[in-house]
C-alpha cells in the first residue's frame, strides 16, 4: 500500500511537470496553411482564408435553428457557407450532417431535418417526389446550389499531364488496361513518358452520388461497353473501394500507380494529379472555367420553381469539361412552420448569392449567371 | 487406515534426470511470455505515440476545453471540443446509468439462481447480444423507435440506448466470472450463520467481486465511449454545443473525428488533422481518466480479495 | 458413489471428475484413488504418494468420509490450506426444505426480472431482424446461402453471402490467432513473472487499449500500420504456391491488415479477465506446486492454468464477439473488391465483413424493400456469433462434469 501511494503521488507530480513543459510549446491556434501551393494544376490559392468572405447579400438573418442532412459531396463548401454565414449572424445555429444523398432524402420526406443536400433530384419513379410533397405540404423544390467537378486523380509523380478518353478511362476501371504504359494510354498522350508501374485503381465502395455521375457519365459516352444501370453503387471489375472521398483520396496518394476518381477539391488537396478528359472535342483541363461553360449546356428539365438539371455528359463542347456533378438542396417551397421557411430562405440567399465567391476557393465552381438568376428568384418564393 | 499404498513407480523419468528438460521448458515458457508483453507493447506505444503526438498541441489551449466548433471550418485554426466532449459525456452517461443495475443484476441472476431454465436461455441471450455489431445494434434502436413512430426526432438519448444494448453483454460477462470466483465458502459461512440468500448476496458475494465488477464497467465504457456508428444513424453531428441529450442534434467525440475525418489527407490545412488527434486524445484521456477514478473507488473496498 | 447434495440455489463451481483437483474417493479406503496421471510431475506425486491439492472451490459433498480421509492423515485446515472437498457442506437444513423468506423471493423475482428483460430484449432484436429480412429473403431470386452476387435493385434481388460470411470468419479467425495467445502471455506475465510493483501499471497501460476508440484503430491502421506492413505482404506473397498467400492486387486494405488491427482492439479484453482469473488462483494451489519443486512453467501449468481456463475462454469469446461485430475500424480499413471478381482465399485480398457492408450502405436504407438483404445479413451474423458462443459453452462446460 505504501509504495503505491508513493508511486501515485511520483506519476502525478511527473505528469504535472510533464504537462508544464508541453504547454510552453504551445500557444493559441493559428490561420496559417500547411506548407505553400505549388500545385500546377490548381486554382486555390495557398494563402490564409480571409478573415470574412463577403456579408450576406440582402440578408435578414434568422435567429433559431436550421438542419440540413445529405450530400457529403457539397460538405466543405456547406461547412464554408455555414460559419460565413454565422459570422454575421451570430443568433443563428445551422448543422449539416453529411450522412450522403440517399439519408438525406430520406430524412428529408421523414421530417427530421429541414432540407436535403442531394447529388440527385428527387426521384418520382422511387415516390420521392410524393413523400417530400406530403411531408412538406406542398412541392418539395430541387435548386442546384453546388458544382462538384470531378476529377480522374492519379498519383504518378513526373508526370505533369496526362489526357484520357471516356473508353480509355472505362477500360481502366474495368480493369482491362493494367499498366500505365498500356498503347492506348500512350497513344492519347504522345510526348509524354509514361512509366511501366501498375495502375491501383481505387474507387467508393460507400454509396455515393460522386459514383453515380461517374457511372452517368460513361453511360453517356460509351453506351457500348458501360452496359449496366447507373446506381449509386460501382459495379465495374476492377478497383479497391474505400469509404469516402477522403478514402479514396489518402488510396491513390498512398501509393504509386495510384488512379480513381474523386471530388476535385480532394485531388488538390492532396497535391494529386488531374487528367484531362477528352470527349471528342479536344483535352479539356479541369478549371472552373471548363466546368462553369458544361454546366451552361446543361438543359433545366424541372418545372415551375424547381430547377433539376439534365447533364449532358457527352457533350463535345470546346473547352467543357464534361465530368461535372450538381448537388442540389432539395427544400419546400412553403413550411409549415413560417420561421423555418424564413431560416430556409434566408441562408439559401446568402449561399446562392455571396457564398457562391467562395465556391471557386474550395474546389468547385460557382454556377453560371443565367442559372444563378433563376436559383434566385425560386429563393425568394421560399416561404 | 493405512497410506495409500501405490506402486513404486519405475516408469517415468525421475527428477533428477527430468531435470534438463524441465528446464528448458521453463526458460522457453519465460522468453514466450516475455515477449509476448512486448509484442503487445509495440503496437500500443506506436498509436499511443501517434495519437499524442499529432493531438496534444490542442489540448494544452484553453479553447480547447471551452469552446466548440461554430464557425470553424476545415481550414481555419481554432474552436474547441466542448460540444464533443459534453455529448461523449451525457451519452455515456445514461447507458451506464441504465446497463450496469440490469447487467450486473442478470450476473447475479446467471450465477446464484443457474439452476433454472430460465438462466440458461439468459445466458444464451447474452452471448447472442456479445455478437451484435454496433451497426445493428442502431439499426435497431432506429426502426424500434423512430420508424414505428413512436419517437419524433433522432438526439442523443437514443444513441446512449443502442449503447446499452452493446454494454450490456460486457459488463455481465466480466461480472459473471468475477462471481463464479467468489469462494463458495464464504457463501456457506453465510448460510451457515443464516444469513438470508439476498443479504449474502448483496452484502457478501457482490462486494467480494467488487474489483471485478469495476474492471467490467471500466471495460465497458471503453466499448461504448469510442462507438461511431450509433453516431451515424441515431443523431446528427452539430458543432455547436448542445446540453440537452433529449432533443436536436449533439456533438460527440467520435463523431467530431468522422466530420474532421474528411479533411485528414488535406496537406494545404493541418487544421482538420490536429483537431481529429486532439478529439482522439481527449477520448483516450477521458477514459482512463475514468478508470484511474474506478480504481481508487475500487480500492477502497472493505474486503479485498 | 460420491453423496452429494446440492443445496437449491447452490451449485458447484468449478472441479473435473478424473483430474487431480477432484479425486475420486475410494469407498473401501476412503483414500483418494488417483487417475490417470498427465504427465512426468503428476507420475512423481503418484509414485511417492503425495496428497494432491485440491481446487477449494468444490463443494458439495456431505460424506463425513471424504471429509476425515482425503489428505492421508492431515487435519483439514478450513480457510485455507489443503483439504479434500469444500468445508461445512452439511449445515442445518440439508434434506429438509426451508421456508423461502420474502427478501430472498423479492429478489429472486428481482434478478429473474433483469434475465427476463434481457431476454425480451434480445428476443425483440430477433425479430425484427427476422421480420425486416424475410420480404427481402423471399423475393431473392438467387440462394442466399451460396450465391456470391450482391445486387440490391427494387426490381432485382440477388445477394448471397458467401463472400461476407468467408471475410467475416477470416478476419475474426486471423484476429483470435494473434491475439489470444498474446493476451494469455501478457495476463501471466502480469500476475506471475512481473515484479508486483510493475504489475498495475503495465496491466493499466494494457487497459488503454482498450480506451482506444475504434475509429482511431481505423484511422491509424490503414494510414500509418498497414503501409508498415507492406514488406510483410510482399514476403509472403512469394509463397503464392499456398493459396492463402496468393497476391490479389489490393495495396493496404488487405484481410490481413484488419486482422492485425482487430487483434490489437480485442487484446485488452481477454488480458483483462484473464488476468483477473489468473490473480484469483488459490495461493494454495500455487505453493502446492511450488512446494513440490515445479518450475514456474510447470507451476502455470498445474495450477493457474486450469483454473483460469473457462475464464479465459470467456474472455476469447468476448474478443471473438468483438471481432465479428467490429464496424467501424474494418469499414476504414478493409478494401471493398469489385463485383465480379473471382472468390479468393488469400488473407491478402479485400473484401467486406457483415458489419462493414451494413455500415457502409446504412445511409441507403430507405425502403424496406432494399434494405431487407442488409437485415438478412445482420441475422446471420448474429446467428454466426450465437453459434461460435454456443461452442465456447460446450467446450467450457464439458469440462466441469458435475455442474
Amino acid at each position: 500500500m505504501k509504495l503505491n501511494r508513493k508511486g501515485l503521488t511520483a506519476g502525478l507530480l511527473a505528469s504535472a511537470a510533464v504537462a508544464m513543459l508541453l504547454s510552453a510549446c504551445s500557444s493559441s491556434g493559428s490561420d496559417e496553411p500547411a506548407g505553400t501551393d505549388s500545385s500546377t494544376t490548381s486554382s486555390t490559392p495557398g494563402s490564409t482564408e480571409p478573415t470574412s468572405s463577403s456579408a450576406p447579400a440582402e440578408a435578414a438573418c434568422f435567429s433559431g435553428n436550421l438542419t440540413g442532412e445529405g450530400s457529403s459531396a457539397q460538405k466543405n463548401a456547406m461547412e464554408t457557407w455555414i460559419s460565413d454565414y454565422q459570422d454575421q449572424c451570430s443568433g443563428a445555429s445551422i448543422a449539416y450532417n453529411p450522412s450522403g444523398s440517399g439519408a438525406g432524402v430520406t430524412n428529408f420526406t421523414g421530417g427530421q431535418v429541414n432540407f436535403a443536400g442531394s447529388d440527385s433530384a428527387l426521384n418520382a419513379d422511387k415516390g420521392e417526389v410524393a413523400a417530400a410533397e406530403k411531408t412538406c405540404g406542398s412541392p418539395a423544390l430541387d435548386l442546384p446550389m453546388v458544382t462538384g467537378p470531378i476529377a480522374l486523380a492519379y498519383n504518378l509523380p513526373g508526370v505533369d499531364d496526362l489526357t484520357l478518353t471516356p473508353e480509355v478511362a472505362f477500360k481502366i476501371f474495368n480493369g482491362d488496361i493494367t499498366k500505365w504504359n498500356d498503347p492506348a494510354i500512350a497513344a492519347i498522350n504522345s510526348g509524354v513518358d509514361l512509366p511501366s508501374t501498375d495502375i491501383k485503381v481505387f474507387v467508393r465502395s460507400d454509396e455515393s452520388g460522386t459514383t453515380n455521375n461517374v457511372e452517368k457519365y460513361f453511360a453517356a459516352t460509351v453506351p457500348s461497353l458501360f452496359t449496366t444501370e447507373p446506381d449509386k453503387a460501382w459495379n465495374l471489375k476492377a478497383g479497391e473501394g474505400k469509404k469516402g472521398s477522403d478514402g479514396v483520396q489518402q488510396g491513390i496518394g498512398g501509393v504509386e500507380g495510384g488512379f480513381g476518381y474523386v471530388e476535385w477539391s480532394f485531388a488538390l488537396d492532396a497535391d494529386l494529379g488531374v487528367a484531362k478528359i477528352d470527349n471528342g472535342g479536344g483535352a479539356v483541363e479541369l478549371t472552373g472555367d471548363t466546368v462553369a461553360k458544361a454546366v451552361s449546356t446543361a438543359k433545366i428539365v424541372g418545372t415551375g420553381d424547381d430547377l433539376s438539371l439534365k447533364l449532358d455528359y457527352a457533350t463535345k463542347e470546346a473547352g467543357a469539361y464534361p465530368l461535372i456533378l450538381v448537388t442540389y438542396e432539395i427544400v419546400c417551397s412553403k413550411y409549415s412552420d413560417p420561421k423555418v421557411g424564413t431560416a430556409v430562405k434566408s441562408f439559401l440567399t446568402y449561399a446562392a448569392g455571396a457564398g457562391q465567391d467562395a465556391l471557386a476557393d474550395l474546389g468547385y465552381a460557382k454556377l453560371p449567371a443565367d442559372l444563378l438568376t433563376k436559383v434566385n428568384a425560386s429563393v425568394a418564393k421560399i416561404s | 487406515m493405512s497410506a495409500p499404498t501405490v506402486a513404486a513407480s519405475t516408469s517415468g523419468p525421475s527428477f533428477a534426470a527430468g531435470n534438463g528438460r524441465r528446464k528448458a521448458k521453463d526458460n522457453t515458457a519465460t522468453a514466450l511470455v516475455y515477449s509476448a508483453f512486448i509484442v503487445a507493447l509495440i503496437p500500443l506505444i506506436w498509436l499511443l505515440w501517434t495519437v499524442v503526438n499529432r493531438g496534444y498541441h490542442g489540448l494544452f489551449t484553453s479553447s480547447w476545453w471551452t469552446t466548440d466548433q461554430r464557425g470553424i471550418t476545415f481550414r481555419r485554426d481554432g474552436g474547441g471540443m466542448l460540444h464533443a466532449l459534453v455529448g461523449t459525456l451525457e451519452q455515456v452517461a445514461l447507458c451506464t446509468v441504465i446497463s450496469v443495475p440490469i447487467a450486473v443484476l442478470v450476473a447475479v441472476y446467471l450465477v446464484e439462481y443457474a439452476s433454472s431454465r430460465l438462466s440458461r436461455v439468459a445466458t444464451f441471450m447474452v452471448d447472442i447480444l456479445t455478437g451484435i455489431p454496433s451497426i445493428v445494434a442502431a439499426m435497431f434502436v432506429y426502426a424500434a423507435l423512430i420508424t414505428t413512430g413512436i419517437v419524433d426526432k433522432r438526439a442523443g438519448w437514443l444513441v446512449s440506448l443502442a449503447l446499452v444494448l452493446l454494454m450490456i453483454p460486457v459488463i455481465v460477462r466480466t461480472t459473471e466470472e468475477m462471481l463464479k470466483l467468489v469462494p463458495n465458502e464464504l457463501r456457506e459461512a453465510s448460510y451457515a450463520l443464516g444469513v438470508p440468500k439476498w443479504k449474502t448476496i448483496i452484502k457478501i458475494v457482490l462486494p467480494t467481486a467488487f474489483t471485478g465488477i469495476i474492471t467490467g464497467i471500466i471495460l465497458g465504457i471503453a466499448r461504448v465511449a469510442g462507438e461511431t456508428a450509433p453516431l451515424i444513424v441515431l443523431v446528427g453531428y452539430t458543432k455547436e454545443t448542445n446540453y440537452n441529450l433529449f432533443e436536436a442534434f449533439q456533438g460527440s467525440l467520435p463523431g467530431m473525428i468522422l466530420d474532421q475525418a474528411t479533411n485528414l489527407g488535406n496537406k494545404r490545412y493541418h487544421f482538420a488533422a490536429d483537431r481529429l488527434w486532439g478529439a482522439a486524445l481527449t477520448l483516450i484521456l477521458l477514459v482512463m481518466i475514468l478508470n484511474l477514478i474506478a480504481r481508487l473507488v475500487a480500492r477502497r473496498s472493505k474486503i479485498s480479495n | 458413489m460420491d453423496n452429494e447434495v446440492t443445496r437449491p440455489g447452490l451449485r458447484k463451481v468449478g472441479g473435473r471428475a478424473g483430474n487431480p483437483y477432484n479425486p475420486l474417493i475410494d469407498p473401501n479406503t476412503g483414500v483418494p484413488v488417483p487417475d490417470e496421471p498427465a504427465d512426468a510431475l503428476e507420475q512423481e506425486l503418484a509414485a511417492i504418494g503425495a496428497p494432491r491439492p485440491v481446487d477449494t472451490r468444490v463443494i458439495g459433498s456431505t460424506d463425513p468420509r471424504e471429509m476425515e480421509t482425503g489428505t492421508a492423515g492431515e487435519p483439514p485446515i478450513s480457510g485455507g490450506g489443503i483439504h479434500t472437498t469444500g468445508s461445512g457442506g452439511s449445515g442445518p437444513g440439508a434434506g429438509k426444505r426451508t421456508p423461502v423468506r420474502w427478501g430472498d423471493r423479492i429478489f429472486g423475482w428481482l434478478t429473474a426480472g433483469t434475465g427476463l428483460l434481457v431476454i425480451a430484449l434480445v428476443g425483440l432484436v430477433a425479430v425484427f431482424l427476422v421480420v425486416r429480412a424475410i420480404p427481402g429473403l423471399a423475393d431473392d431470386k438467387v440462394n442466399f446461402l451460396t450465391s456470391r452476387e450482391w445486387t440490391v435493385e427494387l426490381d432485382n434481388l440477388s445477394f448471397g453471402i458467401v463472400d461476407m460470411l468467408w471475410t467475416t470468419v477470416i478476419v475474426a479467425v486471423i484476429a483470435m490467432v494473434i491475439a489470444v495467445p498474446i493476451a494469455i502471455g501478457i495476463a501471466l506475465f502480469i500476475t506471475q513473472y512481473a515484479p508486483k510493483r510493475f504489475a498495475k501499471p503495465v496491466a493499466y497501460i494494457i487497459d488503454v487499449l482498450a480506451a482506444i476508440p475504434s475509429i482511431i484503430y481505423g484511422i491509424w491502421g490503414i494510414y500509418v500500420l498497414a503501409p508498415k506492413l507492406r514488406p510483410v505482404r510482399e514476403f509472403l506473397t512469394n509463397l503464392d504456391f499456398i493459396p492463402l498467400f496468393k497476391d490479389e492486387g489490393i495495396e493496404d486494405g488487405t484481410v490481413f491488415n484488419a486482422g492485425v488491427v482487430l487483434a490489437i482492439m480485442i487484446l485488452p479484453i481477454v488480458t483483462a479477465i484473464s488476468r483477473d482469473v489468473f490473480e484469483r488462483t488459490p495461493r494454495q494451489n500455487i505453493e502446492a506446486a511450488w512446494a513440490l519443486g515445479a518450475t514456474r512453467w510447470e507451476m502455470i501449468r498445474l495450477s493457474v492454468l486450469p483454473y483460469g481456463r473457462p475464464g479465459v475462454v470467456s474472455g476469447a469469446m468476448l474478443g471473438l464477439g468483438r471481432a465479428l461485430g467490429e464496424t467501424i475500424a474494418v469499414m476504414l480499413i478493409l478494401s471493398k473488391v469489385g463485383a465480379g471478381n473471382a472468390f479468393s482465399w488469400s488473407i491478402f485480398s479485400g473484401g467486406e465483413t457483415f458489419a462493414s457492408k451494413i455500415a457502409l450502405n446504412a445511409p441507403e436504407f430507405n425502403d424496406p424493400k432494399t434494405t431487407a438483404p442488409y437485415i438478412a445479413a445482420g441475422l446471420v451474423l448474429f446467428v454466426l456469433t450465437f453459434a461460435v458462443n454456443a461452442a465456447a459453452r460446450w467446450v467450457v462446460n464439458r469440462r466441469k462434469e458435475f455442474s
